[in-house]
């Protein structure tokens, strides 16, 4: 990563503009050309860096259901449930975590129903129990990580 | 609230934005409607909040932010709202949400994420919530991811 990756990182995490051209906008913003922020874009997504560069929506706000929720994997079929629970498209992401609760995941729904149906089936095929943790109120939820 | 056509942009749009010189256009096109509707209605959705906010995610550990905390901490229900607002109020803290307990096992009801760079900055960062909590902390926590396993974002499927 060079310096330019850094600052087009750091100008994109805070919003992009809705326009007829945004990158150009922001290109003219940074200083550089159309042409090199989307070679550059490219190419942080291609490598990783960037795991995203879309609009980030809001589950409940769009009508869905979101959760957080928890499973105490064996450690040697660590990686099995991980795949069990991976192959679920509602699952968002999903962290190993440093406890006995060590395998962390979020399950969106856009249907409300579906998110106990999800929480089920992952029980169910994994034989675990599933701790739920649905949000009960939400503080704050942001921050920009300078690259 | 938001209707098919809402959907069928949050459809194309959610896994990332076309990285073309006119994106909005490109929706447009594949949505047979034109693109100050696809601006419009995206505006729309970013003002009522559905929309966060558009832009680049991402990955913490690439970005060499490796101590990626998730600290949990147990205070009294009646003190949450108060203490919520003012740990999710620190720089530092990307999450912060009240969830319920599982009792015995798991008494944390307060959760804030914590990213840095080093160990000591994320210790700092801790020590700073744990002195803001003061008395009314009775018991937390850290899990630090060790791996992401998954991180797609989230995906409505139709």
């Amino acid at each position: 990563m060079d310096d330019l990756d850094k600052k087009i990182i750091n100008h994109l995490q805070t919003g992009f503009p809705i326009c007829e051209s945004p990158y150009q906008q922001v290109a003219e913003e940074l200083g550089i050309s159309e042409h090199c922020l989307l070679e550059h874009l490219q190419k942080l997504l291609a490598n990783g860096v960037l795991s995203r560069f879309a609009p980030l929506y809001h589950a409940e706000e769009m009508g869905g259901a979101l959760t957080l929720a928890a499973v105490k994997a064996p450690a040697e079929k660590f990686e099995e449930i991980a795949q069990i629970i991976n192959a679920f498209p509602e699952v968002a992401h999903n962290y190993a975590r440093e406890h006995e609760l060590n395998m962390w995941f979020v399950i969106a729904t856009e249907q409300p129903e579906r998110l106990n149906k999800v929480l089920v089936e992952i029980a169910e095929q994994t034989g675990l129990q599933v701790y739920n943790m649905p949000k009960m109120k939400e503080f704050f939820v942001g921050l920009k990580l300078e690259a | 609230m938001i209707d098919e056509i809402d959907q069928q942009i949050i459809q194309l749009t959610q896994t990332g934005l076309p990285l073309v010189s006119k994106p909005y256009h490109v929706i447009a096109e594949q949505l047979d409607i034109s693109a100050d509707e696809v601006m419009a209605r995206m505006q729309a959705m970013q003002d009522n909040g559905i929309i966060r906010r558009i832009g680049a995610i991402p990955n913490h550990y690439k970005l060499g932010y490796t101590f990626n905390g998730m600290t949990v901490w147990d205070v009294a229900d009646e003190m949450i709202e108060t203490l919520g607002q003012q740990v999710g109020g620190l720089d530092f803290v990307s999450h912060c949400y009240h969830r319920p307990r599982h009792l015995p096992e798991w008494s944390y009801n307060l959760f804030a994420m914590v990213h840095g760079k080093t160990q000591a900055s994320v210790d700092a960062e801790i020590a700073q919530i744990r002195a803001l909590l003061g008395e009314h902390c009775r018991a937390h926590t850290v899990l630090y991811s060790t791996r992401i396993l998954k991180k797609t974002g989230l995906r409505i499927k139709r």
